[in-house]
């Protein structure tokens, strides 16, 4: 099978990447070399094999829902891009 | 005493226990060579100044009943460290500086290790020869335009060229066992469940996994009992009983088993790999041990496998990447496009390949094709090891199929890159402990590693096996301080 351009350019979409023409061909031909490659996987029946989910034969654990952490509002948001007070700034959402 | 930096993690702490070494004579000889040696480009964010005043209260009130009294570490830049900036080797975090600190790290500091600084890697620890960092190449200390691997691979430079007496790495399909075979160190990938995964960057969370790097076996047995606990804070860290490697460690190695398998036999694979290989057979046989040949039938699809999970992983991993509360932020006419801008900008072209990568894979209409059917194989690859296991005590195989090669010459071909590995991969997807030790030299006199994979929490007998055999191989690194000249 093979991925096209169109396809990529859907899949950029997904992912919050933007991408201009030339990227994109570029993706596009990388990311044929990388599934012609996966698509070995096909050679082999898994009808009766169970996934693997986790390596780590482990139920997760339960946790008390309290805040452990001090105060750390303000180095918080001393990483922030842009901030207004105890906010963090986005572009306008709502018209 | 200007052989300070040479010393080996456990002699370093001999001498100062002794008095013979301070802490901050230990640092200011770290960051002097350092200072010497920029060029190498191992060096991320560096903590000097910091070192040389907690060195010296180290000294001015020590404590010698610690693992690691007053001992210069730096550490990988995928561990988060309070208040030190973090940058994954990202753009995208590039003023990114946390407000916790790693577990690993935290373990590291608490028995009087001190931080000297932050190693460079491959952004988001995507890569098999640093060329992927925003922050540069590094160079492997072994040759000029040399990889040091990846994605570790400042650690494994800053290692080989006494930057740092130890250091620690991650390692999701080869990270830290690759670049100490580029660099004739010792590298270990614990158990999956071993070292917490709280605060280490996000790249694959059911692979990911943090581990020593070290001038020889001992020092990685050292620093393994630090850094290895039972965290709460990772939702995946296993409580197990935890050997205390560096007093287990011994050579006594005899009547264990060792299985050979035929299938990392691969195509293209040169004679130098082999002969090392068959050379490692004689050296176990050397200390004792019983040599069973042993086949993992579905080894061939390891690759392809990491190539779905780990990307898949990643793309939802790296989701939180959206120039909102922390990184870069580029501006955009919408959020939309302010997200869009922000990734693009934000993450290298490797980063980016994975991420589409992962989200077609996970996209809708193909969950079932690929990510289902490689946790299938997945299950496959990690039954072929259960029962070998049943057979065998710990696995040697090659570490790598190759030696270091010079930077640029791969990296326009993404999945030759991926092939390299190819040996390393399949132990991350079963999640096993795996050492690399190095054992030789190729043509071009470049280091050539032995990776010894053992059964899941069984890291004392990995250790030990490495520790035998690196006795019998006595691999001695030539480095000439090239880059100070």
């Amino acid at each position: 099978m093979t991925i096209d351009l169109k396809t990529v350019k859907h899949i950029s979409k997904l992912a919050r990447i933007s991408l201009d023409e030339k990227k994109a061909e570029k993706l596009a031909t990388d990311m044929n070399s990388i599934f012609e490659f996966i698509e070995k996987l096909n050679e082999l029946n898994t009808d009766n094999v169970e996934p693997l989910t986790s390596i780590a034969e482990t139920t997760l654990r339960f946790r008390n829902d309290k805040i452990t952490s001090e105060n750390i509002r303000e180095k918080i948001l001393k990483n922030s891009p842009e901030k207004n007070d105890d906010f963090f700034v986005v572009p306008k959402v709502v018209e | 005493m200007s052989e300070i930096t040479s010393l080996t993690l456990y002699e370093l702490i001999k001498n100062i226990k002794e008095k013979k070494i301070s802490s901050n004579e230990a640092a200011k000889s770290f960051v002097d060579r350092a200072e010497k040696s920029k060029k190498i480009n191992v060096y991320v964010t560096e903590n000097f100044e910091n070192c040389l005043k907690l060195s010296k209260e180290f000294d001015d009130k020590p404590n010698f009943d610690l693992k690691l009294p007053g001992i210069p570490i730096a550490v990988k830049d995928l561990f988060c460290t309070n208040e030190v900036r973090t940058t994954a080797g990202s753009n995208i975090l590039n003023n990114f500086v946390p407000t916790y600190e790693s577990t690993v790290t935290q373990n590291i500091w608490n028995e009087g290790g001190i931080l000297l600084g932050k190693l460079n890697c491959d952004e988001f620890a995507m890569g098999s020869s640093n060329e992927t960092s925003f922050f540069g190449n590094v160079q492997n200390p072994i040759a000029e335009d040399l990889v040091p691997g990846g994605s570790s691979g400042g650690s494994s430079s800053a290692l080989a060229a006494n930057l740092t007496p130890v250091t620690i790495g991650t390692d999701t399909g080869g990270s830290i066992r690759q670049p100490a075979s580029f660099t004739g160190t010792v590298g270990l990938k614990p158990t999956y469940g071993s070292c917490s995964r709280y605060g280490i960057v996000a790249f694959a969370s059911s692979l990911d996994q943090a581990g020593p790097m070290s001038k020889d076996v001992k020092d990685s047995s050292i620093l393994l009992e630090v850094i290895s606990s039972f965290d709460k804070k990772d939702s995946t860290s296993i409580d197990f009983k935890r050997n205390n490697y560096s007093s287990e460690l011994t050579r006594n190695i005899k009547g264990l088993k060792i299985g050979i398998p035929k299938e990392y036999r691969v195509d293209g694979m040169p004679d130098e790999i082999e002969k090392l290989w068959k050379k490692g057979i004689e050296y176990a046989k050397d200390c004792g041990t019983e040599i069973i040949d042993i086949s993992l039938p579905h080894t061939r699809y390891a690759l392809p496998t990491y190539y779905i999970v780990a990307p898949a992983e990643a793309s939802s991993n790296l989701a939180r990447y959206d120039g909102v509360k922390y990184g870069l932020r580029s501006s955009g006419k919408n959020l939309i496009d302010m997200y869009e801008k922000t990734r693009s900008e934000g993450f290298g072209e490797e980063v980016k390949r994975r991420v589409m990568i992962g989200t077609y894979v996970l996209s809708s209409g193909y969950y079932d094709a690929y990510y289902l059917k490689a946790q299938k194989v997945r299950q496959l690859i990690k039954q072929d090891f259960d029962q070998a296991y049943n057979k065998v005590d710990a696995i040697l195989t090659p570490s790598t199929p190759s030696s270091a090669f010079k930077i640029g010459e791969k990296s326009n071909d993404p999945v030759s890159m991926y092939l390299n590995d190819i040996f390393t991969v399949p132990v991350n997807l079963a999640g096993l402990p795996g050492i690399s030790i190095p054992a030789g030299v190729d043509k071009n006199n470049y280091p050539l590693g032995l990776q010894i994979i053992g059964k899941p929490f069984d890291e004392q007998t990995v250790l030990n096996i490495a520790y035998s055999m690196e006795e019998k191989i006595n691999y001695k690194n030539n480095i000439t301080d090239w880059w100070m000249k």
